[in-house]
């Protein structure tokens, strides 16, 4: 069985390497082929999936060492995989969602001249998440977090001929790429400290380490997950991300990598868990970052931009489950996964509407969509229903559990918490409800496009809206089956461990109350939105949502704080290099240069100078070789 | 002493075969030109100089794998020779740059055809006046001078006799056999004779100048010692002589003598090497000297002479290293910082490449100074390395030409990169490796040289040394930069496509100079092996 976790990677990893420099021989065949090895490593995941449940408890750990890649003293890289409960629900939502997205894909891509290209880089993107999930060490899984990097680098830039999404992909990558120090930091720490890099040397060994190392290393982790996962601070490049065509906004950018974070945090339980310090500043950058998203989530008219602050805010709750520890982390991931389903069902159906309306975005410029798109209509509300945290669909449990776990940290913390994921949770569904209601209900509100065509709403082709149907599925199920029995939290313990707080509410209290802010926020939506028609131009509004509008301005603050000072010193380093490092440089050159001119005349073409240099140099000789024994 | 008492000298034909086979090969030739009818005098003269020289090649070979160069080395011919690992190895090295400048020297591709005959880089009448009636007559009768082989195989000879030597008189005759040949070859040049002509006068005057004080201070070393012996010196420098001659008793063991002597007959050494101030031959030299014959000098001399001062500094007095050390530093010094400063402004390519060969002078000298085995290995290295790198950029010269001849001024090599991108990137390859970039020869040489240098306490020199590379550096790379990123000009000249003679040259160069670039080490490891003098 272990030697199939290999070829989880593999499959997709050959249909990248194919489809990149198979050519235009495989145009016509490429997206299949694509969509099949992203398929087969779904399947290899369901068989060892199997297996897995077959085994007890404890033994639901595969390993499979591949080949030794930097043996170097004590500097010892494996490529070696490790397969567990934590990582085995990754791959399923990976493999799973990421099958249906590349079927979807065939639809929406159908257009594209650069689909085979595009399928490439899906399947790409497939092989360096399983790495970065299945990676026995750090060092391994930093391979797969750049892969990733690199795969939505390459996808959000894919219509790289608008210089908007060029940029975008260069926003993503830079941003990212400052996470990625705080994980190369923490690897060198960990190396300095434990000697190795591996899951079973570092996480073992971390109680009994100093806690100030622990603190450090911790808060590396976090500022790298902060990176993927689009938290604040490093927040500011999702929202752009939502350039890149739909389906990876909904598989890259919604279901999986940018929830790579929170699979960080949660595999370095043990750091956390002996840093309570670091685990105070994951808890805070999860609470700000639930409400920085659900605030631009309700300014933004773009349906795709009003859905990545939506993100932002969900996995808020997942880095504050993870943040608090024990009590959270197994609900941390199951968030995860549902929000996988219903985030992903929600961009597909974003995909599909905008699909029918000659690619508008502006919401404004939808409306009463309900009739023309009954089946996107039905697959969207379905996963609007579960984000929002309708009873008993997925969302409802998931989230109630963060939030009834976020109470139960105790004491004002616990209530403090508790308070503001119910907020979170009130705008969730007033910033769902708003995008539901200006997309399918209303009047119609759509005009023709600059050359005239008048969008004609219709269904998608059955390649997209099957997914979109299997994704509402999950999304109605998922939450229900995970908590049926707390089967879910008994499936992950033995990695992740498990831990019930005081709360000083009941659990029924907590859902009681989730709901009730769940009722408030989708009234709020319909008082503003349905009741009265919208305007297709937005009207000013206020000081918060014209800030909303534009992220809350995180790109001012970064612009003014980060971009300003070093363009500064950049200038003043080019100063300092053009006038002093170059002129220093320069002169010498002007020197050597002018000492040159000067000594070449002595050598002026006549046999009697030199033959006068030569009785001089051998006076000298001589003259020196006695004055060397004189002293 | 009477007739009867002069016995045969004893003479170990094995051991001087190397070098006897030339000889031998030489005079042949002498006796081709004298009688052999003028049609087979070139195909003749160019088998006989090439099978001789790989013979005498084999013979090094056989030799050292006799073990001649280690345990089984001897001082031979009646004390007049050494043959021992620094001799072999740099008999080896001066015989395959010979052997392969003989193709250099048969090349009769580059120059048009005269009527009908196919002529080299050689006067066509060397007797002649140039632009006289009798020279154009020459050239009309397609003439060419033959001459040219028995000479170069002389020169061969006198060179490998020079590190051999184990004798001052030896010494001197070495050097004015390897000396006069390439007089008379210098001033051979087909084109531009006058200059060719004004370069052989010059080399002549002042090499005679120089062998004057060489002899001078043999003189002088005698009136110390009472010998001309290496060994005999040695013993007095050490102070046990073997016998007092009682005609020089108020002069022997006098220091003043040791010094000045000593002083005098390194200088004859470092002017052959080129190292200031006895330089300024250097560049007129190889300007106005056919090219070919730059290309075999400037490799095969230095060997030669290097070799020679190696034996005299490491056997002869290394008992007054601390009188004649910090005077090498100065030359050193003085030579790498001289050669590298003034090639900057040159805008000749064989008047650069003499430059730079002054500076190399000094590079090489840091290993010389250091007096340990490293030292002597390094620059036997270094001489292997530099001799290769110094053919193949000379050869490359020969090919660059216009309506005129060869095309050295650099202007001229504006935009060759775009034109003869191949030629362009292997000269590039010499030039790095002059430069000392990494990959090549000359990187493992001057790493090898200046890290003996540091071990022998010369940081200073060391220092010196590297900041000069960095000058040289610059003009190095500033050929390069002319030939691949400059515009090539309307009239600029072409590169002539030469017979495989010559281009066998570039490639054997070119391959030479990566191979030690990139896997030194055997070649490390043998020049260690042949550290060891003969005392």
């Amino acid at each position: 069985m272990e030697s199939l976790i290999a070829l989880l990677i593999a499959a997709p990893l050959l249909g990248a390497a194919l489809l990149l420099v198979g050519g235009r021989r495989l145009d016509r065949v490429g997206h299949w082929l694509g969509t099949l090895l992203a398929a087969v490593s779904f399947v290899l995941a369901v068989v060892l999936f199997f297996d897995l449940l077959g085994r007890e408890a404890e033994d639901r750990t595969l390993s499979q060492h591949l080949f030794s890649w930097v043996p170097v003293a004590d500097f010892q890289a494996d490529v070696a995989f490790q397969l567990d409960q934590l990582s085995m629900t990754f791959v399923l939502l990976i493999t799973g969602v990421g099958t249906l997205i590349h079927l979807y894909s065939v639809g929406y891509m159908e257009h594209d001249e650069r689909r085979r290209r595009f399928f490439g880089y899906l399947n790409l993107f497939l092989a360096a998440m399983l790495l970065l999930v299945l990676a026995d060490n750090y060092l391994l899984l930093y391979v797969g977090w750049e892969g990733v990097g690199l795969a939505s680098y390459l996808l959000i830039g894919f219509w790289q001929h608008k210089p908007s999404a060029a940029t975008a992909a260069k926003k993503a990558f830079v941003v990212n790429r400052v996470g990625d120090v705080g994980l190369s930091i923490a690897i060198f720490l960990m190396f300095t400290t434990f000697g190795s890099f591996a899951f079973d040397t570092v996480l073992p060994n971390a109680t009994g380490t100093s806690e100030a190392t622990l603190t450090g290393i911790g808060l590396m982790l976090l500022l790298a997950a902060c990176g993927k996962s689009a938290q604040v601070p490093l927040q500011s490049w999702l929202g752009d991300a939502m350039e890149g065509p739909t389906s990876v906004s909904a598989l890259i950018h919604a279901a999986t990598m940018v929830t790579a974070g929170v699979y960080l945090v949660t595999r370095s339980a043990d750091v956390f868990n002996a840093a309570p310090n670091a685990q105070t500043v994951v808890i805070t950058v999860g609470a700000v970052t639930l409400l920085f998203g659900a605030i631009v989530g309700c300014a933004k008219d773009d349906i795709k931009k009003a859905l990545a602050g939506s993100t932002m805010s969900q996995i808020g709750y997942m880095m504050l489950a993870a943040g608090l520890g024990p009590l959270g982390y197994a609900f941390a991931i199951m968030h995860l996964v549902t929000h996988g389903f219903f985030k992903a069902g929600l961009f597909l159906g974003a995909g599909s509407v905008m699909h029918g309306m000659n690619d508008e975005v502006d919401m404004r410029r939808y409306g009463g969509l309900r009739k023309h798109m009954p089946i996107t209509f039905a697959t969207f509300g379905l996963a609007y229903l579960a984000i929002i945290g309708f009873p008993y669909l997925s969302g409802f449990f998931s989230k109630d559990e963060i939030i009834y776990a976020g109470f139960s940290k105790g004491g004002g913390q616990g209530w403090l918490l508790g308070g503001v994921m119910l907020l979170g949770a009130a705008l969730t569904a007033y910033y769902m409800t708003r995008i539901m209601l200006l997309t399918f209900f209303g009047e119609k509100r759509w005009q023709p496009d600059a050359n005239g065509h008048e969008p004609h709403p219709h269904e998608s082709p059955l390649s997209m809206t099957v997914p979109m149907m299997v994704l509402a599925v999950g999304s109605v199920a998922a939450g229900f089956l995970f908590n049926l029995g707390s089967s879910f939290e008994h499936w992950l313990e033995p990695v992740t461990g498990i831990a019930h707080g005081d709360s000083p509410v009941s659990h029924g209290m907590v859902s009681i109350a989730a709901t009730g802010v769940m009722v408030i926020g989708v009234a709020g939506a319909w008082f503003q939105y349905g009741r009265r028609p919208v305007p297709v131009v937005a009207p000013t509004g206020n000081l918060l949502t014209r800030a909303a509008r534009r992220d809350l301005l995180q790109d001012d603050f970064n612009h003014a704080v980060l971009v300003q000072p070093g363009n500064y010193l950049t200038r003043g380093l080019v100063y300092v290099d053009h006038k002093g490092v170059d002129g220093v440089v320069n002169g010498t050159a002007a020197a050597f240069g002018g000492l040159s001119g000067r000594l070449r005349r002595v050598q002026n073409g006549f046999a009697r100078s030199y033959a006068v240099s030569m009785f001089g140099g051998v006076v000298l000789l001589v003259a020196a070789t006695l004055l060397m024994r004189a002293v | 002493m009477n007739p009867g008492d002069l016995t045969a000298p004893d003479i170990e034909w094995i051991a001087l075969s190397p070098s006897l086979i030339v000889y031998g090969a030489a005079v042949v030739g002498i006796l081709i030109e004298a009688f052999a009818p003028r049609r087979v005098r070139y195909p003749a003269e160019v088998v006989l100089a090439t099978l001789a020289l790989a013979a005498s090649f084999a013979a090094v070979v056989g030799l050292a794998a006799g073990d001649r160069g280690t345990s089984k080395s001897q001082v031979a011919g009646m004390g007049s020779l050494a043959v021992d690992g620094p001799s072999l190895f740099l008999q080896g090295v001066i015989v395959l740059v010979g052997l392969v400048s003989v193709f250099l020297f048969a090349e009769r591709r580059l120059e048009p055809a005269a009527h009908g005959a196919r002529v080299d880089s050689f006067a066509a009448q060397p007797a002649a006046v140039p632009g006289g009636a009798a020279e154009q007559e020459a050239i009309r009768a397609g003439h060419t001078t033959t001459e040219i082989f028995p000479l170069l195989l002389f020169a061969v000879g006198g060179m490998l006799l020079f590190p051999a030597a184990n004798d001052l008189l030896v010494l001197f005759i070495a050097l004015e056999l390897l000396s006069l040949p390439l007089y008379l070859l210098c001033a051979l040049a087909r084109r531009r004779r006058l200059l060719s002509q004004e370069a052989a006068v010059k080399y002549f005057l002042l090499g005679a100048f120089a062998s004057a004080f060489l002899l001078f201070g043999i003189a002088l070393l005698y009136g110390y010692a009472g010998t001309v012996s290496y060994s005999g010196i040695r013993d007095v420098v050490a102070g046990n002589p073997a016998s007092l001659d009682a005609g020089l008793a108020s002069t022997m063991g006098n220091d003043a003598l040791l010094l000045i002597g000593g002083a005098m007959v390194l200088m004859g050494l470092l002017f052959k090497v080129g190292a200031v101030p006895f330089h300024m031959w250097t560049p007129d030299v190889y300007q106005g000297a056919p090219t070919p014959v730059t290309g075999f000098m400037a490799a095969a001399t230095k060997v030669a002479a290097f070799g020679a001062m190696l034996r005299l500094l490491y056997v002869v007095l290394p008992g007054t290293r601390w009188d004649w050390q910090p005077v090498l530093w100065g030359v050193a010094i003085a030579s790498m910082v001289a050669g590298a400063v003034i090639a900057i402004t040159q805008t000749d390519v064989k008047r650069l490449l003499a430059y730079s060969s002054i500076a190399h002078a000094g590079f090489i000298l840091a290993g010389v100074v250091a007096v340990s085995e490293d030292g002597v290995s390094s620059v036997l290295f270094y001489l292997a390395a530099y001799s290769f790198v110094t053919l193949g950029a000379f050869a490359v010269v020969t090919l660059v030409r216009d309506a005129g001849g060869e095309a050295t001024h650099l202007s001229q090599w504006a935009g060759l990169g775009r034109r003869s991108p191949l030629l362009a990137g292997v000269f590039a390859l010499f030039l790095l490796a002059f430069a000392g970039i990494p990959l090549t020869s000359g990187f493992a040489g001057k790493f090898a040289v200046f890290r003996a240098a540091a071990d022998s306490g010369a940081m200073g020199l060391v220092i010196v040394g590297v900041l000069a590379s960095a000058v040289a550096a610059f003009f190095y790379v500033r050929v390069i930069v002319l030939m691949f990123f400059s515009e090539p000009k309307a009239d600029g000249p072409s590169v002539v496509i030469p017979s495989p003679l010559t281009m066998s040259v570039v490639a054997l160069a070119a391959v030479v100079t990566l191979v030690l670039g990139i896997a030194p080490q055997y070649f490390l490891d043998l020049a260690g092996q042949a550290g060891t003098f003969v005392r």
